[in-house]
C-alpha cells in the first residue's frame, strides 16, 4: 500500500515537473539578473581632489548622528549653539556626532582618535553605514554613499571597503581559510578561487600554515591577523579599523602596527583607523583627527598636533605623550654653521675652524655625502707636514642618525659624545645636525628623565 | 453547563473543522505518509541489523567507542525483553513529531528573534502551549484527526515544540553584536547573515532545544497512547488497566533506554557545534 501510494505520487509529481519546467523555461525565463559591480556604482562619480591634487577618497560633510526618535529638535538646539550635555538634558535624544567634516586622502592612514564616548567609533560606522547618519553626507570616491540603496550599499561593502573589528569578529564555526574567504563568499566568488585568494591574504599577514586552524586555537595577535587578512582578501580600496589592536597586549600590538604599516605601504590602501591610544595614533597616522563630544577638535599631521594644539583639550591630551618618542631627529635638525668639503684641503679647513672658533667640523664630499669629521689638532699636523689631502685626517667612525630616528635615541647617543649629531638619509646624504642645546628643548615639560 | 470560554472553544473547534477540514485532511495524509515511510525504514532491517547500524551511526556521530556499544546494549535489552515492535512504533512517532516540531519551531524562533512585534505574541503562545495540560489537546486532536498515531503526533508536536522556539530565539538574540556587524560590513544579504552567521553561532542553543524537544516527545508517548497511538505507551496503558507491574516496568524501562540513547546522541551534536 505504501509502495502504491509512492508510485502514484511520484508519477504525478514527475508529470507536473515535466510540464511546468517546459512552460517556465520558455515563457517565464527571467532576464539574466543584472548584478552591478562596485566599479559601475562608483564609476559615474568623479573623485574630488584637494588643492595639491591629491585624490580625496572619503569626504565627510556636516555629518551628524542623533540617537533616539525625532532628532529634529536636538539638531535644531545644536545649531543654536548648545553643547552636547545641554541638548541631552533638554531632549530625550543622545548626541553621537554633530557637524563633522573632513577629508581622507587616497592611500593615507587616517586616524580617528579620542576618549571613549567621543564618537570616534560612531563616526567610523557612519562612514560604512553600519550606523545610519541622521544628516550630512559621506562621499566615497566622489559618490554620495549616504544616498545608496540597500542593494548598492551591499555591493559597495562587498567590493569597495572592509572592516577589522576590536574583538576580531571571527566566525567561531569556520576555520581560518574560510573566515578569510567570507567576504569573497558574499561576492559569489567560486570556492576554489576564493580559497586561493584566501591563501594569498593569509600569506600576506604572515599566517601561512594556519589555514585549517579554528579561531579558538589561535592567540589574540594571530586572530587579529586573520581579521586583517579577511579584510584584505576582497582587495578593497578602504579599510576601516575599529580599535583593531586595542585588545592586544603591548608587544603584540606594536608588531601588528608595524605589520599594518608594512602592508599599507605595499598595497596603498586607504585606512581609517580608530583608536583611543595617542601613541598608536601618532605612530600610525599620516593624519590624525582628535575627537571630543561628537565633534572633531583638530585634524592634522602628528607633529602639527603636538607642536601646535588647537585648544586646551588637545593640549592636555598630548601632554601625556612621551614627546621624545614621537619627535624625530628630522624635526629638530638645523643646518650647521659650517661644514667642510673634502676638496678644500687642510689649510682652508684650519682657517674656517679658526674663524668659527671650533675644534671640530663635519666633512662632506661634492655629492653632499657625509664622510666624517676632522679635529683641529689633526688638521694642524697635516698643515705642518705639508699634506694637501684632507681625507687622510678624517675620522670616519662617528655616530649619525636618520631623520626618522626618535629624539629619545638621539639623546642617548648624544650623552656618549660631545659633538652635534649629524643627520643623514638612507643614501648617506648629509641633511643637518642636532645639537645638544636643541635636544634639551625636546624634553619639554614632564619629559625629564 | 460551560461558561462562555468553554462554549467559545467548542465553537472554535467546530468552525475549524467545518472550514479547514480539507487542510486538516491534507496534514493528516502527510503525517500518515511520513509515519509509514519512517516505519518502513525502521522495520526493514530487523532488530539485529538495526542495532549494528545504530552502533555504526553512533560511532560516526559521537566519535567514541564505548557509548555506541552501550547504546547497542540498551537496544539489545529492549529486543530481549520482547518490546522491539512497540519500541519501533514509539521511536517512529517521536522522530516524526520531533521533525515536524523542528520544521515549525525553528522558523518561528527566527521570526521571534528578528521581530519585536512577533516576539511577545509568540512567547505568550508558547507559554500557553506548554502549560495547558497535554490531555486537553487530545480532545480536538481526536475530533480533527480521529484515533491513531497521527493525533498523538500532533499533540506531541504542540507539547514538545516550545523549547525549540525559545532556544532558537534565545540563541539568535545572543549572537554577539559584533558578529552581526561583521555580516553587514562584508555586505551579506539577510539570508546570508542568517544562514552563515546567526544560525551556526546559535546552533548549540538550537540543538539544546531539539534535545529538550525529543525528551518531551518521549514523555508524551503514554498520553498519546490513550487515543490509540500504540507503541510502548500502548503497552503501559494496557499494563495499567490490568495492574500488570511486570509489563508496565518493562515498557517503562524501554522508554527510558530510548530516551537516554536519543539524549546522548543529540547532546554530542550540541557539543560539536
Amino acid at each position: 500500500m505504501f509502495h502504491d501510494r509512492m508510485t502514484v505520487g511520484i508519477e504525478k509529481i514527475r508529470a507536473r515537473i515535466k510540464g511546468s519546467v517546459k512552460d517556465f523555461t520558455e515563457e517565464h525565463r527571467p532576464p539574466p539578473k543584472k548584478v552591478r559591480t562596485a566599479k559601475e556604482i562608483f564609476g559615474g562619480a568623479e573623485t574630488p581632489t584637494d588643492k595639491e591634487g591629491n585624490q580625496i577618497m572619503i569626504r565627510v560633510r556636516n555629518l551628524s548622528k542623533i540617537y533616539g526618535k525625532h532628532p529634529e529638535e536636538a539638531l535644531r538646539l545644536l545649531e543654536g549653539g548648545l553643547s552636547k550635555e545641554e541638548v541631552q538634558e533638554r531632549t530625550p535624544n543622545n548626541v553621537g556626532l554633530y557637524d563633522v567634516s573632513f577629508d581622507v586622502m587616497r592611500g593615507e592612514i587616517f586616524v580617528l582618535m579620542g576618549l571613549s564616548g567621543s564618537g570616534k567609533s560612531t563616526l567610523e560606522r557612519c562612514m560604512n553605514r553600519l550606523v545610519e547618519p541622521t544628516s550630512g553626507q559621506v562621499l566615497i570616491d566622489g559618490l554620495d554613499f549616504t544616498a545608496l540603496g540597500e542593494e548598492d550599499l551591499r555591493i559597495a561593502r562587498r567590493e569597495k571597503m572592509s572592516m577589522v573589528f576590536q574583538n576580531f569578529g571571527l566566525l567561531p564555526h569556520r576555520d581560518v581559510k574560510n573566515n578569510v574567504a567570507y567576504g569573497l563568499e558574499m561576492q559569489g566568488v567560486p570556492e576554489s578561487e576564493r580559497l586561493e585568494k584566501s591563501r594569498e591574504a593569509i600569506e600576506l599577514v604572515g599566517l601561512s600554515g594556519y589555514e585549517d586552524s579554528m579561531p579558538s586555537d589561535l592567540s589574540g595577535g594571530m586572530k587579529q591577523r586573520v581579521g586583517l587578512a579577511r579584510a584584505l582578501a576582497t582587495d578593497p580600496d578602504i579599510l576601516f579599523m575599529d580599535e583593531a589592536f586595542s585588545a592586544l597586549d603591548p608587544l603584540i600590538r606594536s608588531d601588528m602596527q608595524d605589520e599594518l604599516i608594512r602592508i599599507q605601504s605595499k598595497l596603498g590602501k586607504t585606512v581609517v583607523f580608530v583608536t583611543h591610544d595617542l601613541d598608536e595614533a601618532l605612530k600610525m597616522g599620516d593624519r590624525i583627527a582628535l575627537m571630543k563630544d561628537g565633534r572633531i577638535v583638530q585634524v592634522g599631521r602628528a607633529e602639527e598636533i603636538l607642536q601646535d594644539p588647537a585648544d586646551e583639550y588637545v593640549d592636555r591630551f598630548v601632554r601625556e605623550v612621551d614627546r621624545t618618542k614621537i619627535l624625530t631627529a628630522g624635526l629638530f635638525m638645523r643646518k650647521p654653521r659650517g661644514v667642510l668639503y673634502v676638496t678644500q684641503g687642510p689649510r682652508t679647513a684650519l682657517k674656517l675652524m679658526d674663524s668659527s672658533d671650533r675644534n671640530d667640523m663635519l666633512v662632506i664630499n661634492r655629492d653632499n655625502r657625509l664622510l666624517g669629521m676632522v679635529e683641529s689638532d689633526d688638521v694642524l699636523r697635516a698643515v705642518q707636514s705639508g699634506d694637501k689631502d684632507l681625507s687622510k685626517v678624517v675620522i670616519k667612525e662617528i655616530p649619525a642618525v636618520g631623520p626618522d630616528t626618535p629624539m629619545k635615541e638621539v639623546i642617548q647617543i648624544m650623552v656618549t659624545t660631545d659633538f652635534p649629531i649629524p643627520v643623514v638619509d638612507g643614501d648617506g646624504v648629509f641633511l643637518g645636525v642636532v645639537s645638544p642645546s636643541v635636544a634639551a628643548d625636546t624634553m619639554g615639560p614632564g619629559g625629564e628623565e | 453547563m460551560s461558561s462562555p470560554v468553554g462554549v467559545f472553544a467548542d465553537k472554535l473547534v467546530d468552525f475549524i473543522e467545518y472550514y479547514f477540514g480539507w487542510l486538516l485532511t491534507l496534514f493528516k495524509e502527510i503525517l500518515d505518509l511520513a509515519l509509514e515511510l519512517l516505519g518502513y525504514v525502521l522495520n526493514y532491517p530487523g532488530p539485529a541489523l538495526f542495532i549494528l547500524v545504530l552502533i555504526g551511526v553512533s560511532v560516526l556521530i559521537t566519535k567514541r567507542i564505548v557509548l555506541p556499544l552501550l547504546i547497542g546494549a540498551a537496544f539489545c535489552i529492549i529486543w530481549w525483553m520482547g518490546y522491539w515492535e512497540s519500541s519501533m512504533v514509539t521511536l517512529n512517532m517521536v522522530l516524526v513529531a520531533t521533525a515536524v516540531a523542528v520544521i515549525i519551531a525553528v522558523p518561528l524562533g527566527i521570526w521571534a528573534a528578528n521581530s519585536e512585534n512577533a516576539n511577545p505574541v509568540i512567547k505568550a503562545l508558547m507559554d500557553f502551549m506548554q502549560t495547558m495540560p497535554a490531555f486537553v489537546y487530545l480532545i480536538p486532536a481526536v475530533i480533527f484527526f480521529g484515533l491513531g498515531a497521527v493525533p498523538g503526533v500532533i499533540a506531541t508536536v504542540i507539547f514538545a515544540m516550545p523549547p525549540v522556539v525559545r532556544l532558537t530565539n534565545l540563541g539568535i538574540r545572543q549572537v554577539p553584536p559584533e558578529m552581526n556587524e561583521v555580516a553587514d560590513a562584508f555586505g551579506s544579504t539577510k539570508w546570508q547573515k542568517l544562514t552563515k552567521v546567526q544560525l551556526p553561532i546559535a546552533m548549540p542553543s538550537i540543538m539544546a532545544g531539539i534535545n529538550q524537544c525529543i525528551m518531551l516527545s518521549l514523555s508524551m508517548v503514554v498520553i498519546a497512547a490513550m487515543i490509540g497511538g500504540g507503541g510502548l505507551g500502548g503497552d503501559i496503558v494496557y499494563a495499567l488497566s490490568r495492574i500488570d507491574i511486570a509489563m508496565g516496568f518493562e515498557a517503562g524501562l524501554a522508554i527510558v533506554l530510548i530516551a537516554v540513547t536519543l539524549d546522548r546522541l543529540t547532546q554530542s551534536f550540541k557539543g560539536e557545534a
